[in-house]
């Protein structure tokens, strides 16, 4: 993993003294609420609507065990014994008094963790694959660029104030886990005929109010070149972005009104001048010297199947049943990819409490290389596991209700803070997600029904990416009261689309039928249990869904 | 629901956080800042405004950030968005506040 250097260290440190300094003149009345407010989001810290609430950055959502149990002291110390996992790889604290943030910033950042770049119009905190280093067939382990980019992009002046924030994403792995078309720069890790390792970018996704696929603007940048065209797409946002207008600000709005044919040209026209100054070329010690933070771990030596699984498998039809759904092959041999839900039935999406995250710290200490991987999807990952000790992690995570098996199925879904929390919110996101989930808890249900991500979202900003939910909800305000709306057909992953209204929203007491209503009519309408829900959405299209669900 | 006070809101309320840990507080008679819904001071909305700025002005202000208006009737908040400010989130049962409406 990536260790601090003294500079990372210097900036953090100041960053803090810095904060406490800004939040004892804003209680003494020395500065106003509206002097503080821009200072306090550059450090993460949002007024929600019972509590502020400070948003932790976790890079490319890699944490040791060491920083997992930070993570568990903050919730037990500073919150309410809990926090939350976000779609950005975060975590969120939702309780946390402003007078103690500083003392809170100062305990994270002696395990290296800080809430710089979580909040405010600058480039965010970076995310990657959860499966970096650790997938079969994966080109370069995104978190070597990722980090390169947080380095380049952390108070990068130039970059401070851009006209709406920034999200960049990357995966080295054919098969997207990162969402890298949702954002305003995905980044895809690949070879070119030469067979050395450059990046396919892709610029102008998003989602928010005017969701856009991200158009691709390149299919080969060399490894060295990659910071300079990366500046090459902020000079541009930044010189024509619009900032008079903070629903178009987004880089998406700039490629989609550009268009993008011109908006390629206006970055290579960039591109070329920033090149030929050299300044940005990326050294290949430095490239180096990331990489080795990287390296894989000391693995053992291991056969590809393990007795000792095989016979635990035999002898526990659920253990069997959570391999199958949770755990994935490894590019290790003898090794396996852990996935630990975080969506209980009728559960809350994303939450942790502190003693679960102590076991979650436990286990990857003693079984995962002490590494724990963040998704966007609100779960997190063992990425390092010896096929021998699956069964211990198993048996460990149970009793802390950790081992659900129903990754990619229904009642795995991505929900929001929503108006249970958040300022921004129409409705409410969480109740509804447990709703569903209690109401498909059958397991043999759910894995009849195969893969359907549902994503929920409290209002247009999309936090929950209910635009890429095979089912998606978005919660919208009638006059005070909760209405959600359905959408049909979106995917976050390579193929990734955007959903289509079904039509007039649904009451809150509907909304749980109505999925059922579209479930049902998929049971009976695919072809083979092969066929997944957005397979026969994009056979079939919306008419006999939406005959289905307005047929009352 | 960013939007809190309709216009044909007949009665209002005022509400506020707390500066130092962000709690919901009410505005009172009295001319204080509370956590309990109960104790707030509903007025008609014609005297709506006036009450924000009696309450934002001289001392008052400090305590408190990001004050507004909302609408009450029945001696409840109207919207859903206000209920929970004053019951607390609906989804974990040891963290609603203790809520009584004002025609009690
Ligand atoms: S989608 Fe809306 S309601 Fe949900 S967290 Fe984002 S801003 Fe809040």
């Amino acid at each position: 993993m990536y260790r601090y250097d003294e500079f990372d260290n210097e900036m953090v440190s100041a960053r803090v003294a810095q904060f406490r300094d800004q939040v004892e003149r804003r209680l003494s009345g020395e500065l106003t609420e509206d002097q503080f407010k821009p200072l306090r989001l550059m450090n993460g810290v949002y007024l929600q609507l019972h509590a502020y609430m400070l948003r932790v950055a976790i890079p490319y959502g890699t944490l040791s065990s060491r920083q997992m149990r930070m993570l568990a002291h903050i919730a037990r110390k500073y919150d309410r014994g809990y926090g939350h996992f976000t779609t950005r790889q975060n975590i969120q604290y939702n309780w946390v008094a402003l007078e103690r943030i500083p003392d809170l910033l100062e305990e994270i950042a002696s395990v290296e963790m800080h809430a710089i770049q979580t909040s405010g119009n600058c480039i965010r905190n970076v995310t990657a694959d959860q499966y970096a280093g650790a997938i079969d067939e994966e080109i370069e382990d995104p978190r070597i660029i990722s980090e390169i980019i947080r380095q380049w992009s952390s108070f990068h002046p130039e970059f401070s104030f851009l006209p709406r924030k920034f999200k960049i994403a990357v995966t080295g792995h054919k098969n997207d886990r990162a969402a890298i078309k949702l954002h305003d720069i995905g980044i895809v890790i690949t070879r070119n005929g030469e067979g050395e390792v450059g990046y396919e970018v892709h610029v102008g996704g998003g989602q928010g109010r005017t969701p856009f696929i991200a158009k691709k603007m390149t299919d080969f940048v060399p490894r060295n070149k990659l910071l300079a065209y990366l500046e090459a797409v902020m000079r541009v946002y930044n010189m024509l972005g619009r900032r008079d207008n903070s629903y178009k600000a987004r880089i998406k709005i700039l490629v989609h009104e550009t268009g993008a044919d011109e908006m390629r040209r206006l970055i290579e026209a960039e591109f070329a001048k920033i090149d030929a100054s050299n300044m940005l070329t990326l050294p290949d010690k430095e490239a180096q010297r990331i990489m080795a933070y990287f390296a894989p771990p000391a693995y053992e030596t291991a056969l590809a199947t393990s007795d000792i699984l095989q016979a635990a498998q035999s002898a526990n039809k659920d253990f069997t049943h959570w391999c199958a759904t949770n755990v994935v092959s490894h590019s290790q041999t003898g090794y396996a990819i852990v996935n630990i839900s975080l969506k209980p039935i009728g559960g809350i999406p994303g939450d942790a409490t502190d003693t679960q995250m102590e076991a979650i710290a436990d286990c990857a200490a003693t079984y995962s290389h002490d590494e724990i991987r963040v998704t966007h999807e609100q779960n997190l990952v063992l990425p390092h596991v010896r096929l021998d000790d699956v069964k211990a992690v198993y048996d460990a995570l149970v009793p802390h209700d950790l081992a659900t098996p129903n990754l990619g199925l229904i009642s795995d879904s991505i929900a929001c803070p929503g108006l249970d929390y958040c300022n921004l919110a129409n409705a409410r996101s969480i109740p509804l997600a447990q709703d569903i989930s209690t109401r498909f808890a059958d397991l043999h249900r759910q894995h009849d029904i195969g893969e359907l991500k549902i994503k929920i979202s409290g209002c247009i900003n999309a936090c929950g990416h209910h635009h890429v939910g095979h089912i998606g909800i978005l919660g919208v305000d009638k006059k005070g009261t909760e209405f959600y709306q359905i959408t049909l057909g979106g995917a976050a992953d390579e193929n990734a689309s955007l959903g289509d209204i079904t039509g007039p929203a649904f009451t809150e007491d509907k909304v749980v039928d109505a999925i059922e209503n579209l479930v049902d009519t998929y049971m009976n309408i695919r072809t083979s249990a092969d066929e997944r829900f957005i397979d026969t959405y994009r056979r079939v299209g919306m008419p006999p869904f939406k005959e289905r669900l307005y047929a009352d | 629901m960013a939007q809190h006070a309709s216009k044909h809101a007949a009665f209002q309320a005022l509400t506020a956080n707390r500066l130092l840990d962000g709690e919901v507080v009410y505005f009172t008679e009295s001319g204080t800042w509370v956590e309990d819904f109960a104790a707030a001071l509903v007025v008609e909305s014609a005297k709506a405004q006036d009450l924000l700025t009696r309450a934002t002005s001289g001392d008052y202000e400090a305590h408190i950030i990001e004050p507004y208006l909302f609408e009450v009737a029945d001696g409840v908040p109207v919207s859903v968005r206000e209920i929970i400010r004053a019951k607390g989130p609906t989804i974990h049962s040891h963290f609603t506040k203790p809520f009584s409406d004002k025609s009690v």
